[in-house]
């Protein structure tokens, strides 16, 4: 008898722990689903942002990447250069005179009536015509073929960024003005090519003469500063306070420093730049070498950071086995951790670096937002870096600079985008699996 | 049963090779090992057997200085082999490791190659002059470790990916590559199948010519099948010790036939 009530005790019981779990099934399918959708609509939304943020980038930024120039049949005039003085030749009268060419009715002769005509002219193309000439002095008394940028305002009506249908008093280009552009362009003079002054030449107070050679060779030269001091620092750190400091208050409170350390607004480190590397030990000013110890102040917590959650990962088994055959403390870290942590590091490093690629304001404290028209050659030299030119660009009122400052960010993006691919890639190539 | 008197026998002609006196072991403010006193004959297997959290991986991680590795760790007492203090100041861990290896839990080999897992312990120690030297060791480690046959044509391959049981054979023709006097094996067998595992007592039964052996396991049967000595440990203390049959047969303490009888554990 007991036995039968048992029996069916047993399925009824469970039959209703069946029924609940299936009343409360809806529900909890219900939460998941929500969840789920509540993730999805996250990651749609920065995905829209990022698509708005590069979009806008691009459709102001693309202007930038071609350039208006002219192109002209310029008689290298024996009168006007002396074949030992290539440099002081009247090059910007030679242009006038090509120019003049093709508007008979414009005296040439007065001045007035000469800027009208050569102000369609990049004030920097009588220096493209100097370095031609100046490179082969044989050209004295021929007539060459000479690509020239036209300038800025000229640029932007070519690229429809000045409306011709706007009235003339709020246009920058009066009619007469648009017409003598019409008129050379009816003559096949103007084209509009890539604009590869934009990576070969440096800053300008010009637009159509800017270029971010400058920026990106300061930018090279203050990262590797940054990456020689700050790596080998970091690593070496970040090993003796994860495998050889003893675990005691000292050793707590430096961790907690440097994660503090990780939090400071980078200007902080500008301003400590600014009083020790600038004003105590009178490194020079605007230099790479002075921006990559600041930036190196920066990443060092990062690298630290990354470094000992890399080792930390490595398992205690490998450690053991290598203490076990008698490897020493120091043979097992490079022999065996240091290795397997090296994807890792070497990730937190690249993602290190390249917030210090994109960081602005340290620099602007150490004079990095100079106005400096030659490319460094060594960390020694005034420079700027890639954010700090973006930033001076931004500031500045012509209109070929909206434009510009756009594609530099793309530039800069671009940078950012390739250091993130090669960490990823280091990441997959060298991870082991155990 | 005559097999087990011959083995009495010969362990009985042994000298002790590792002598322990009045170990005492504190995990910061845990006593983990209360007060050991043991001797461990050469060229035998010894098993410290008893329930988990009883010490016995402690005690054997004392006797090649493992313990020193954790902070919180404090070691007190003897433990001397061959009447040398491995505690001394004058001995250096690493040096001590060299003669006493040891295998763990988990199979760990490095994620290198078979070849490289074998030769590092030779290597950092300059034990070989020259690559065939070093090439000799290799192998020799390896048939010890009873692999050679199955990795001879693939030595430069990955000691990860060998098989679980392969990959523990790796660890012991490792730990036998710097041609150590006192071999430790800390549960070698947990994480190993029944087939491994049997491969891997046999092995010990032969690595029994050539070295002390001191083995922790948590099955009896594995005590009982390779070892000639049995320490039962509980609670930090080593309640009973000695010749292998007469623990399981007839121990002493009332402690030790509850563990066995599995009443404990």
């Amino acid at each position: 008898m007991t036995d039968i009530t048992s029996e069916k005790a047993g399925p009824g019981r469970s039959r209703s722990t069946t029924e609940l779990v299936r009343q409360g099934l809806a529900r909890r399918n219900r939460k998941q689903k929500l969840l789920q959708g509540f993730g999805i609509a996250a990651i749609l939304f920065a995905l829209s942002m990022l698509l708005v943020l590069v979009g806008s980038l691009l459709s102001t930024g693309y202007p930038a990447f071609t350039q208006t120039h002219l192109r002209l049949e310029v008689f290298v005039d024996p009168d006007k250069v002396d074949p030992d003085k290539l440099k002081r030749g009247k090059y910007e009268e030679m242009l006038a005179a090509s120019l003049g060419a093709y508007f008979p009715d414009v005296d040439m002769s007065s001045r007035t009536a000469s800027r009208e005509v050569t102000q369609l002219l990049s004030s920097g193309a009588e220096f493209n015509l100097r370095d031609r000439v100046m490179a082969d002095a044989s050209l004295i008394g021929k007539t060459i073929t000479i690509k020239v940028p036209a300038s800025d305002n000229f640029d932007q009506l070519n690229k429809g960024l000045i409306k011709r249908d706007t009235p003339e008093e709020n246009r920058r280009l009066d009619d007469a003005e648009i017409a003598r552009f019409d008129t050379l362009d009816a003559a096949g003079v103007i084209s509009t090519p890539l604009n590869t002054t934009l990576i070969t030449s440096a800053d300008s107070r010009f637009p159509e003469l800017a270029g971010l050679k400058g920026a990106l060779v300061g930018s090279f030269w203050a990262l590797l500063v940054c990456f020689v001091v700050s790596f080998p620092l970091g690593i070496g750190a970040a090993i003796y306070l994860e495998e050889f400091a003893p675990k005691n208050r000292l050793s707590d409170i430096i961790e907690i420093n440097i994660n503090n350390l990780a939090a400071v607004p980078s200007v902080v480190f500008g301003l400590l730049a600014l009083a020790v590397f600038l004003n105590w030990f009178g490194m020079p000013r605007s230099a790479p070498i002075v921006g990559g110890l600041t930036l190196a102040l920066m990443t060092l917590p990062t690298i630290i950071i990354a470094t000992r959650a890399a080792l930390k990962a490595v398992p205690p088994s490998i450690r053991e086995a290598a203490l076990g055959v008698g490897a020493s403390k120091q043979q097992v870290v490079f022999h065996h951790v240091l290795p397997l942590a090296m994807p890792g590091i070497l990730t937190g490093t690249i993602i290190g670096l390249a917030q210090a690629l994109g960081e602005t304001a340290p620099l602007l404290l150490i004079g990095m937002n100079a106005f400096i028209t030659s490319a460094p050659t060594t960390p020694f030299d005034s420079a700027t870096a890639l954010p700090t030119q973006i930033f001076i660009w931004a500031d500045s009122p012509e209109r070929g600079f909206v434009s510009r400052t756009s594609a530099a960010i793309l530039v800069l993006l671009t940078f950012l985008i390739m250091m993130n691919a090669t960490a990823i890639y280091l990441r997959s190539k060298f991870e082991r699996k155990w | 049963m005559d097999d087990l008197e011959a083995i009495n026998r010969d362990v009985d002609t042994n000298a002790s090779k590792i002598s322990a006196r009045h170990v005492q072991v504190h995990y910061g403010d845990t006593h983990a090992i209360k007060d050991v006193d043991v001797d461990i004959m050469e060229r035998s297997v010894t098993a410290f057997i008893g329930p988990s959290g009883c010490g016995k991986s402690t005690f054997l991680r004392c006797i090649n200085r493992m313990n020193d590795t954790i902070d919180i760790c404090r070691v007190e007492g003897d433990i001397c082999i061959d009447g040398e203090d491995i505690y001394d100041r004058n001995i250096d861990p690493v040096q001590l490791r060299a003669r006493v290896g040891m295998v763990f839990q988990k199979p760990n080999p490095f994620p290198k190659s078979i070849y490289d897992n074998v030769a590092y312990g030779p290597k950092i120690h300059g034990l070989a002059r020259s690559r065939a030297d070093m090439d000799e060791i290799v192998e020799r480690s390896l048939r010890r470790g009873a692999i050679w046959d199955e990795v001879k044509d693939r030595l430069h391959e990955p000691g990860t990916g060998l098989s679980g049981g392969q990959q523990q054979r790796l660890c012991i023709a490792r730990a036998v590559a710097t041609d150590p006097e006192v071999l430790l094996m800390d549960e070698p067998c947990s994480a190993l199948d029944p087939i491994a595992t049997a491969q891997i007592e046999e092995l010990i039964d032969t690595l029994r010519e050539k070295y002390t052996v001191v083995i922790v396991t948590h099955s009896m049967q594995q005590a009982a099948r390779v070892s000639q000595k049995t320490a039962f440990f509980h609670l930090g203390s080593l309640v009973e010790y000695g010749d292998t049959d007469e623990i399981f047969t007839n121990p002493k303490d009332s402690r030790t036939e509850s563990y066995i009888s599995g009443r404990i554990g």
